[in-house]
């Protein structure tokens, strides 16, 4: 190819906001349920009912526009958007289009070439529509409500990214803050959140924007970045051979690797948009705002700061424990109980990701107290079980959460501490195996390891390993 | 009781009758009852009627009076309520085929408060199809006859309401009123009808027409019924974030024959081409006779009054537009049987559920907040509302009450008024502007025309001052019956 192209992101981000009930009406928005079991008249569009609003939900909203530099809208309003689907109650969604909540605001994300600030164009509230669901054997489909009404923030930003990396970076970025507010789990695959890409190419130096197209249905970062670069290529291909870039919705097939167009007669509609004549325009006041700031956690950055100041931890340790605020608390909380601050980290970065990875899991899906992560730490320094038993009791942690005291007591797993016991047991050991103790003494220091793993198994698991290594060490001579 | 007797009370003093011991709801339901099975298929009054339940309820409200439980001055007392207000268990259709099967399962707040002061409900009353129209000619279910001449509407949309009190098929009625809908029907029919200040009585429950400008409000027999049926449905209602809390609701206070000093404002807008004479003559003897009452009557300039229908229409239509896309054969009410896929199904199950005045304001409401006119239409009518309001503000710093008609004419003839839909929009001039401002209105009998048809005077006031126009109705009423 002679020519150089850029590519132009922007992105559309939906967060749905971690609430007990949804944005309108109480009914809950927990996840899963039987179909249609959290749903009420508002939000099965019912005739005669009306919306409220969810305070919460404005909460958090302005609370994700403060931590990324946006204008409080101080007077906004909800709109209904007009257009008939089945997922879609009232067949009009009430969302934000005149006056959003947030705007102008921006994220700074670390490229190659240093930092760069994504802009944000602005971000509002909106409803969630229901489930779809399409029965094979009946050949019908089927509606599910419980989602209808759970509030999303929508997240636009400016077309100011250049590649997948930085693509990835904002949306990590934008996570994290979100997370820390704990405003929603983020969770791509959960559909928490869901990212809507917007491309078009350039040639490299041009000052206007080629023809954009948007592309849905990209539920994992590596979908993302496939999907980025396939849509460029596809883009570029075109304009070489002399046609124009159709803007249309296009829908990403992982599978298949590649993307369709949606039917775009649907896109060309018209939403009629106007202000919703059943909900008061809401009017922010300086208090309320400085209620929120107030609120604000502490961030990422301002929080590695801090670990690196109190804790003698390594960096690296530091970065991929604040890279997850649940796991940032359960630290926190251990050392807070007494725990050494190197001990919870090792727990952490070693048998806690260990385990995160082998379940492909989510820091954010770690079930364990910091209670209980203390207790087993201070078993561990006292000696009361080794670091073998450690492990196992951890992994039941892990599951359960169980208490690791109680469970060491339950399941008879102290390290026996008696002398007497472990003496005899080793003399025993020493007996039974004479060509090891021969090879000890002849210079071969590896036959210890064998006496100590036998003694262990006579022992069933029970004592130190290392006081039964000097033990042998002393009757060997 | 005598049957007779019994029928011609008031709602408070059947209120009172019972409390006295005179009579037992279950009698009055019963005679009730007995007078829509003589006049109920001549005047077509009712959509649904729920004997068995109703009687049932009277009984076990009966018991609740004897027992202490229910004290309020309606407690025995059997309404009818219009068909767009859910009521939990009972049919509620909007006089609409698109809802003919429809069954709410929870009923709307006004009802709620209805039931906890222990009126006891007869039926849900027939309306023009989803609350749009003058005449209630656009119901599906065939059109309502005004008692007073069954040759003519009884008004609408709220005509089936109004036609049963005059009817004597209920001891007094709940309607709804978006630009006129209680007021003008009342007026028809020779019965007092209210609009409460926006925002007094909720609207959960309450299908919407136009969300903006709907509220729920009596129609009664007398102005103390009205009084006292304002009361016993006013609420703050949280599930319902238009809802207004307010601290003066004991509106049945406000029921003192004293007008001195009433400063009363008469639009000289509203005296003007295309007002009957017969009505203009009745409406100006009832300032008169205020006026010997010690009220200090006067002419202003109201202005505006050209672009309040208008306006209106630009916005009711915009909301209805949107309130009924639900309407679409998914969840709930008709759906088109022969459909192939989904959006056949919605466009037959639409055409055929909807009748042609509800289609008709679906697509000016549709084409008013599309792409490129929205500014044009929506917003400017917007900004007129606005200006309504400031103008009535304005008239509000020298005046208590405004007094004007209720209707350019008596009620027309059936038949007759569906042809010309822009000229039965025109029809609404003088109440429309009260609801685009968000104002209590009153209507209150004060005359007939040389045909026997009553003539409505009414009263408007400022946000929140139901009391002043309950006062200024209530010495008027006190007035005409004084001179009979």
């Amino acid at each position: 190819m002679a020519k150089e192209y850029e590519t132009v992101i922007g992105l559309e981000v939906h967060v749905e906001l971690a609430t007990k009930t949804k944005i309108f009406c109480g009914c809950s928005t927990a996840f899963g349920g039987r179909p249609n079991s959290h749903t009420c008249p508002v939000c099965t569009g019912m005739p005669g009912s009306l919306p409220v609003l969810n305070g919460k939900v404005l909460e958090y909203a302005v609370a994700v526009g403060l931590a990324t530099n946006c204008n409080i809208t101080r007077y906004c309003k909800f709109d209904r958007k007009n257009y008939f689907y089945p997922d879609n109650p009232q067949n009009y969604q009430i969302s934000q289009l005149y006056l959003p909540i947030c705007r102008d605001g921006y994220v700074e994300i670390e490229t190659e070439e240093g930092s760069k600030k994504v802009g944000i164009h602005e971000i509002h509230m909106e409803e969630d529509a229901g489930k779809l669901i399409h029965d094979e054997w009946e050949d019908c489909t089927l509606v599910d409500y419980n989602r209808s009404g759970v509030p999303l923030i929508e997240i636009v930003s400016e077309p100011d990214m250049r590649s997948a990396k930085e693509v990835i970076a904002y949306l990590e970025k934008l996570r994290l803050i979100i997370q820390y507010l704990g405003a929603s789990d983020c969770k791509l695959q959960e559909g928490s959140m869901r990212a809507d890409v917007n491309l078009s190419v350039r040639e490299a130096g041009a000052q206007e924007f080629g023809t954009r197209t948007e592309m849905k249905n990209l539920n994992s970062f590596r979908a993302i970045a496939r999907a980025i670069d396939g849509e460029r290529e596809r883009q570029i291909d075109l304009l070489e051979a002399g046609k124009a870039v159709v803007q249309e919705t296009r829908r990403w097939d992982d599978t298949k690797e590649t993307s369709y167009a949606m039917r775009s007669k649907e896109d060309a509609q018209d939403y009629r948009y106007f202000p919703d004549p059943d909900l008061a325009p809401l009017c922010i006041s300086d208090e309320y705002l400085e209620k929120l700031k107030a609120k604000q956690p502490e961030f990422r950055t301002e929080k590695m700061k801090r670990y690196q100041e109190e804790f003698d931890i390594p960096d690296y340790d530091i970065e991929i424990i604040t890279g997850s605020k649940h796991m940032a608390d359960i630290f926190e909380a251990t050392v807070a109980l007494g725990s050494q601050p190197k001990k919870v980290s090792n727990w952490l970065m070693g048998e806690t990701l260990r385990l995160l990875k082998e379940k492909e899991l989510d820091p954010e899906d770690i079930r364990f107290s910091p209670e209980n992560l203390a207790k087993l730490i201070a078993l561990t320094e006292s000696k009361a079980i080794n670091s073998t038993v450690a492990k196992e009791v951890f992994e039941v942690m892990f599951e359960e959460d169980v208490d690791p005291e109680q469970y060491v007591e339950e399941k008879s797993l102290k390290t026996v501490m008696d002398e007497g016991a472990l003496q005899k047991t080793v003399e025993e050991v020493i007996a039974a195996n004479p060509q090891s103790v021969e090879d000890y003494r002849n210079g071969k220091e590896k036959a210890i390891g064998f006496l100590v793993g036998q003694t262990m198994k006579a022992m069933r698991g029970k004592a130190d390993p290392a006081g039964v290594n000097r033990m042998l060490k002393e009757l060997l001579g | 009781m005598e049957k007779k007797e019994l029928l011609s009370l008031s709602a408070t003093a059947l209120g009172a009758a019972v409390k006295a011991g005179k009579t037992t709801a279950v009698e009055a339901m019963e005679t009730v009852l007995g007078q829509i099975e003589e006049w109920e298929s001549i005047y077509h009054c009712y959509v649904t009627i729920g004997k068995e339940a109703a009687l049932a309820k009277a009984a076990d409200v009966q018991k609740k009076i004897e027992a202490g439980e229910l004290t309020g001055p309606l407690a025995g007392v059997p309404a009818a309520v219009k068909d767009n207000l859910c009521t939990e268990g009972v049919l509620t259709t909007c006089s609409s085929k698109i809802l003919e099967n429809f069954v709410p399962t929870f009923s709307s707040e006004a009802v709620r408060n209805l039931e906890r002061a222990g009126v006891v409900l007869i039926g849900k009353t027939n309306m023009d199809e989803f609350a749009m129209g003058s005449t209630t000619e656009t119901s599906y279910f065939g059109v309502t006859k005004n008692p007073r001449n069954p040759e003519h509407v009884p008004g609408g949309s709220s005509g089936g309401s109004a036609a049963a009190v005059a009817a004597q098929e209920c001891f007094f009625a709940l309607g709804s009123d978006t630009g006129g809908s209680i007021r003008q029907p009342a007026s028809y029919c020779g019965v007092v009808g209210m609009k409460p200040t926006y925002g007094t009585v909720s609207r959960y429950g309450l299908i919407a027409y136009g969300s903006s400008l709907d509220q729920i409000g009596p129609l009664t027999k007398t102005v103390e019924d009205c009084a006292a049926v304002l009361e016993a449905i006013t609420s703050h209602d949280c599930k319902d974030s238009t809802s207004v809390k307010r601290e003066d609701t004991d509106f049945t206070n406000a029921l003192v024959a004293d007008v001195q000093g009433m400063r009363i404002g008469i639009p000289r807008d509203y005296f003007g081409e295309g007002l009957d004479t017969e009505v203009k003559a009745a409406v100006l003897k009832a300032a008169d006779l205020l006026k010997e009452q010690g009220a200090l009557v006067e002419e202003f300039d109201l202005s505006l009054v050209e672009y309040a229908i208008p306006a209106y229409y630009t916005i009711a239509a915009a909301e209805a537009s949107s309130n009924l896309e639900r309407f679409d054969g998914i969840k709930y009410g008709y759906r088109a049987e022969d459909a192939a896929g989904l959006h056949q199904m919605y466009k037959r199950t639409r055409s055929q559920g909807f009748g042609p005045e509800v289609k008709r304001r679906i697509m000016l409401g549709s084409f008013v907040l599309s792409s490129g006119y929205y500014d044009a239409y929506y917003l400017k009518a917007l900004k007129v509302k606005a200006m309504i309001k400031k103008a009535f503000d304005r008239a509000f710093l020298k005046y208590d009450c405004i007094l004007g008609p209720v209707a350019p004419a008596t009620a027309p003839k059936l038949g007759e008024s569906l042809s010309d839909p822009m000229k039965m929009y025109l029809g609404d001039i003088y109440t429309i502007s009260v609801n685009l401002a968000g104002l209590p209105g009153i209507s209150v009998p004060c005359g007939t025309d040389s045909k026997g048809l009553p003539i409505g005077l009414q009263l408007i006031g400022d946000c929140f001052q139901e009391k002043k126009l309950i006062r200024t109705a209530y010495t008027f009423e006190r007035l005409r019956k004084g001179e009979a």
